[in-house]
This record gives structure tokens, C-alpha cells and sequence, in this order.
């Protein structure tokens, strides 16, 4: 188990990448301490399993290095880093057995057969297949041969890390909340790292102690899941977790307020005025809906009744604002303002977050 | 409300009834009626009952015959599967080459088996052909059209070198459709080389080789124009196939209903062939759960 570090990461897929679209992945430093359990979050397509393979050695970057503690493994493969990886969709030996698939990544690494048949018990139990070990794995549901996935991942006690690709897509519900909970038992008892590529948000915050949101090729941000709902270091984080995601208004800002089509906003720190394109996110747990003349004016254009809240969908110079009503809200007539809470409010210049010079008046964030 | 019944629609039927007829069922018909019969010429037909079959299946040399068969069968099946796949496997899986690959491959397939007949034959001569020519050069005296064993090598070659091609095309087919992430999945597992090709690469090739096992066992048990061409079923019968044999029997001897009975049989057992393998592939359908 080690600490993986990528340094100066970027990776096209083509051969001469010439401007910076070129490139599936870009620039990229990070470090994956040991031990821990991180989310890959991200919408199809903005390079998570690329950044997965790299890591397991699948694929060779084009520029930069990967580190297992002070080792260059850039151009080492898979066998040499000792990495174990799920797939998004079920690869099964289909001629073995449940049993031969669970035990075959050990065979190859000429583990004794009692200690194999220990650990496929083992692995079994977890993935709940201790009756169909015998059973060839051919004609198994796809949930089922994923479960095999799963377990042939974890058979492994010795390895340095496990990255999982999406491996929960094609099981039934209940079973991923089963299966997600039994990872989490398997990290808590042997702490391998593990990094958990999804584009669910709820699968990302429940599975990891840190999440890592990727988009367009970029890491926007990582942390905690309270870092990633409260102070959202970029606009697609602030959209893409959540639901709904943070609202995002045009905004000019200057000192502590802002200013959206002539309406003042109290914001919860100064800004000095930030150039470009300049936004005001809020969760939508933040918006109030009140009378009189305080707030933003909106058009109100439905409630949508989700169980335990309500979701108010209105909007503002032509651009959706959403908030959250407590269960069994009752609108009071004429309503037709929101309010934010000025402290939850973050400000954005082209899509970045920008830091308040100063707190006015907020409980202490988080350094980021 | 009602289904209207149009029954009218059936006479759209019709074209293709009257096709199969004249191109099917009426020769076979012709066949089945000439193989219960006896002439003696002016067109005078006695009925002859079940007896043509009755000779056909004690005829030692029909069943020398099929012995033939079933061996060059086997042989060439024994020989192209295996080098199909290694073909297959060995070839580039993108890029210039593969498209280089794929078009030599296919070009063995584009020739008329005439033509490949002919080709072989010739190169097969000791005086002019390019592999005879070369065998008689390191001192083997090669002579097809003279002893048995060079024959069936001469016509065994040429078939191998004639289909190998669709074998591999086949199995290359089959072997593009396997998802990256299962060789991926096996590099994790640290896989050997032999343990993709025995537990990814062949298990998803199945149903391909199975196809490709049943195009060339059918092919190459009826296979008639190249041997005809290159030994004339010789020297003596010892390259006589089943084809080559009921041809003689029909038009050589001109024994209609020995040849028709013969025919009515080959028929049935291809028939069965196909029967079974359709069942198993239909089997593994089922199993695969598609």
C-alpha cells in the first residue's frame, strides 16, 4: 500500500496534440494519500476512466509521471504496480466458474490452493455467491456476473491500490446500496486505497471520504462532501451535486453586495471586483421564498412535491432559480421574492470561485 | 373490433412458390423419382421400390467413398480451424496493416474453383509447376497423378490454402467484438498469453468457429470442381470424393437410380449435419441467455 502521486499529468489521445482541446486529460498534480477512499465524480465523458487507467497502468500518459511512494511507475504495467480495477460492465471468464473466476487472479500470482480456497470463501460470502461457486459463470445475470467483477477486484489482499470504473451501473438498486456499504466494510477493514470512478452523486458522497470532481478534462476541485455542497470551487461542481444543483445568477459585484438587474443582494464577504464573467451561486437549501419588497423578484412557475420537501421552480430574468421549501409549506399569498442567505452565497468569475477578502459576519469555512 | 382477414395477401406468396419450385423442389423431385425407378432406356421406367438404396448402402465402393470423405473432411478441418484462429490472432487488429491483411486474405476466396484447380495442378506438375518443380529439385519425385499419397497432399494443400482464409476472416470477426476491458481485465488479473486466448479469446469465439466448422465441413463434402480438375478423382479413386464418385456413377455410367438413391442420401446427410450444429448453436444461444 503506497501513496500515489501524479505529477505534470496530461494525456491525449492523439498522437501529436497540438492545443489544449487535444487533450482528454489536462494538466494534472494530485496525490492519493494511502489508505483512503476517494470519489472520481464527473458527467460522461470528461475523463475519469482515462485518469483511472493511467493510474492502473492500462494506459502510458502522454506527458508527466505517476509515483507509488517515491517509485516511477509511469511506464510500468499493471502487473508491476500491483493494482486491481473493476470494470463499468461485467468481464467474467465465461467458461470457469464462479469459484475458478474469483480464485484465477490469484492462481496467476501462484498464491497456495489452500490459501486461494480460503480467501474465495471469503470473497464469496461478501458478494453474497457462497452456494454458486460451482456454478459456470456463463448465463448469470449481468448483476451477477458484476458481483464476480467485484470480487475477483477484491480477492487481493496485497495490492496497492483498487479503482473501481463505474462498477455499480448495471445492478438492481438495493444491491448497490448492499454492495456500496460492503466496499466500505472492505476498506474500513484492510484500508486499501481505493478511488471510485461514478457520475453519481450520491454513490460518490456515500462511498468516499474525499471526492474529486472532474470536468472537461480538469480537476475542479476535491474534498470533502461538505466542501464540495458548501463552497462548490467551481460552477459545475456547484450544478453537478446537489438537486438541484446551485442556482448561478449574473451578477456585478462589488465591496458586500451584489447587483442582479438592479436589485441589491447582501452578499456574506468583500469582494474586490472580479473581472469577467461574474456569478452569484446559491443552493437552492439557502433560498427563502418571502413577501414585501426584500429579495429578488421572480416568476414562480411550479412546485414539485418530492416527499420530504418541495422543490420551487421559478424564474429570473428569463434563467431558473430553484429553492428548497420545508415539507408542507404553505405559500403565502402574493409571495413572489427570494431570499438568500447572504453567508451561503459564493461568487464565481468565469466559472472560478473567487474567495471573499473577508468574512463579514460568517462562521468560519473551511480552508480549501 | 374484428381483425379484417385478408387472405388475398397470400398470393404475394405466389413468385417465390413458382422460384423454389422450378429451382428446388421440382429437380429434387426428379431426383426422387428417378431413384425408385429403372430404365432400360426409351424413356420406359419400371418401379424399383427401395432398391437402388438397398445397393448404394452394401456398395463397398460407395462406402470407400465416404471413407474418402469423411478423411479429407476431417483432415482439412483438422488443419484450417487451428491456422484459421492462429492467423486471427496473429493479425494486426487496426490500422494500414490490418487492411493489408484482410485484403490478401481475401483474395484465395475471390478465385473460381476452377481457376484454383488449375492453378494447383500446374504448380504442381514436375516440369513446369513451381512447388513440383522444386520437391523434384531436392530430390523427391514428386508426381501427383501418380502416387496417392502426393495426390491427397496436392488437393489437401490446395484446400488449405483456398479457405484458411474464411476461417480466419471469421474468427478475426469474432475476435474485434470482444470488449478491450475483458484483455484489460486480464492484464489486472495478470493473465498469461495463453490463458486470454483459452478463457477470453476462443470462449467468445465459439459461435463464429462454430459457423466456421459447418460452412467448411459442408463445403468440403461437397466439394467436387478442384480435385476434378487437378486429379480427375485419381490416380485410380484414391481422391474419388463422394461428388466426384456419384458423378462418374450418373453421367459416366449413366446408372441413374444407384446415382439418384446416392444424391437423396449425401442430401440427407448434410441435412443432419446442419441439424445438429443449428441445434447447437441455437443451445448456445439459449445458455449465453440472449
Amino acid at each position: 500500500m503506497v501513496q500515489i502521486t501524479l505529477d505534470n499529468l496530461a494525456h491525449s489521445y492523439l498522437p501529436n496534440p497540438q492545443s489544449e482541446d487535444d487533450f482528454a486529460l489536462k494538466q494534472l498534480d494530485h496525490v492519493w494519500k494511502d489508505g483512503e477512499a476517494y470519489a472520481l465524480l464527473g458527467a460522461s465523458g470528461c475523463g475519469k476512466s482515462t485518469l483511472l487507467n493511467i493510474i492502473s497502468g492500462l494506459l502510458v500518459p502522454s506527458r508527466g509521471r505517476i509515483l507509488f511512494g517515491d517509485r516511477d511507475v509511469t511506464h510500468q504495467d499493471t502487473v508491476a504496480r500491483n493494482i486491481a480495477q473493476v470494470f463499468q460492465f461485467p468481464v467474467v471468464y465465461d467458461t470457469m466458474s464462479v469459484g475458478d473466476n474469483l480464485a484465477f487472479p490469484l492462481r496467476n500470482r501462484g498464491m497456495a490452493p489452500a490459501a486461494i480456497a480460503a480467501q474465495v470463501q471469503k470473497i464469496a460470502a461478501m458478494i453474497g455467491m457462497e452456494d454458486q461457486l460451482g456454478r459456470k459463470a456463463r448465463g448469470l445475470t449481468a448483476d451477477a456476473k458484476q458481483k464476480i467483477s467485484l470480487g475477483r477486484g477484491m480477492v487481493r489482499e496485497d495490492v496497492n491500490a483498487i479503482l473501481f470504473d463505474e462498477p455499480l451501473t448495471v445492478i438492481d438498486p438495493h444491491m448497490k446500496w448492499e454492495l456500496r456499504t460492503q466496499l466500505k466494510a472492505l476498506h474500513n477493514e484492510f484500508g486499501h486505497t481505493m478511488i471510485y470512478v461514478t457520475h453519481d452523486q450520491t454513490e460518490a458522497l456515500t462511498f468516499a471520504d474525499k471526492v474529486v470532481v472532474m470536468h472537461d478534462g480538469r480537476v475542479v476541485q476535491l474534498g470533502t462532501p461538505e466542501d464540495l455542497f458548501d463552497t462548490p470551487e467551481h460552477t459545475f461542481v456547484g450544478y453537478f451535486i446537489g438537486s438541484p444543483g446551485m442556482n448561478l445568477i449574473d451578477a456585478d459585484v462589488a465591496g458586500d453586495t451584489a447587483h442582479c438587474g438592479g436589485h441589491a443582494i447582501d452578499l456574506g464577504g468583500h469582494y474586490r471586483a472580479p473581472q469577467g464573467r461574474v456569478q452569484i451561486g446559491i443552493r437552492p437549501e439557502f433560498v427563502t421564498l418571502t413577501t414585501g419588497d426584500h429579495g429578488l423578484p421572480v416568476t414562480i412557475k411550479r412546485i414539485e412535491d418530492v416527499g420530504r420537501h418541495q422543490i420551487l421552480r421559478a424564474e429570473f430574468a428569463g434563467k431558473p432559480v430553484n429553492a428548497i421549501l420545508p415539507e408542507g409549506f404553505a405559500m403565502p399569498a402574493g409571495a413572489n421574492r427570494l431570499h438568500f442567505a447572504p453567508d451561503r452565497i459564493n461568487v464565481y468569475a468565469d466559472d472560478w470561485r473567487v474567495a471573499p477578502l473577508q468574512a463579514v459576519a460568517t462562521p468560519e469555512r473551511k480552508a480549501v | 373490433m374484428d381483425k379484417v382477414q385478408n387472405n388475398k395477401a397470400w398470393f404475394l406468396v405466389l413468385p417465390v412458390l413458382v422460384l423454389v419450385a422450378f429451382s428446388a423442389v421440382i429437380p429434387l423431385m426428379t431426383v426422387v423419382n428417378y431413384s425408385v425407378q429403372d430404365t432400360f432406356g426409351n424413356n420406359v421406367f419400371f418401379w424399383e421400390g427401395l432398391g437402388w438404396f438397398e445397393q448404394v448402402l452394401t456398395d463397398s465402393r460407395a462406402h470407400s467413398a465416404l471413407g474418402r470423405q469423411l478423411a479429407f473432411s476431417g483432415i482439412i478441418l483438422a488443419i484450417q480451424i487451428p491456422l484459421g484462429i492462429a492467423i486471427a490472432v496473429c493479425m494486426p487488429k487496426k490500422g494500414f496493416w490490418a487492411s493489408v491483411c484482410l485484403v490478401l486474405m481475401a483474395l484465395p476466396l475471390l478465385i473460381p474453383w476452377n481457376v484454383v484447380g488449375t492453378i494447383w495442378q500446374i504448380m504442381g506438375r514436375g516440369d513446369i509447376g513451381l512447388v513440383g518443380y522444386s520437391l523434384s529439385a531436392i530430390g523427391i519425385d514428386w508426381n501427383y497423378a501418380r502416387d496417392p499419397l502426393h495426390a491427397w497432399i496436392t488437393v489437401v494443400v490446395m484446400d488449405v490454402w483456398h479457405w484458411t482464409s474464411l476461417v480466419a476472416l471469421l474468427a478475426y470477426a469474432g475476435l474485434q467484438s470482444i470488449p478491450q476491458a475483458y484483455y484489460q481485465a486480464a492484464k489486472i488479473d495478470q493473465a498469461s498469453r495463453w490463458s486470454v486466448f483459452r478463457y477470453i479469446e476462443l470462449p467468445k469465439m465459439q459461435g463464429v468457429l462454430l459457423i466456421a466448422i459447418l460452412l467448411r465441413f459442408m463445403d468440403s463434402f461437397m466439394i467436387y470442381t478442384e480435385p476434378f480438375v487437378v486429379t480427375g478423382g485419381g490416380p485410380g479413386s484414391a481422391t474419388s470424393f463422394l461428388s466426384i464418385d456419384l458423378v462418374k456413377m450418373a453421367l459416366g455410367q449413366f446408372d441413374l437410380g444407384p446415382a439418384a438413391a446416392f444424391s437423396l442420401m449425401y442430401f440427407l446427410v448434410i441435412l443432419l449435419v446442419s441439424w445438429v450444429f443449428y441445434t447447437i448453436m441455437t443451445n448456445l444461444d439459449k445458455a449465453e441467455g440472449r
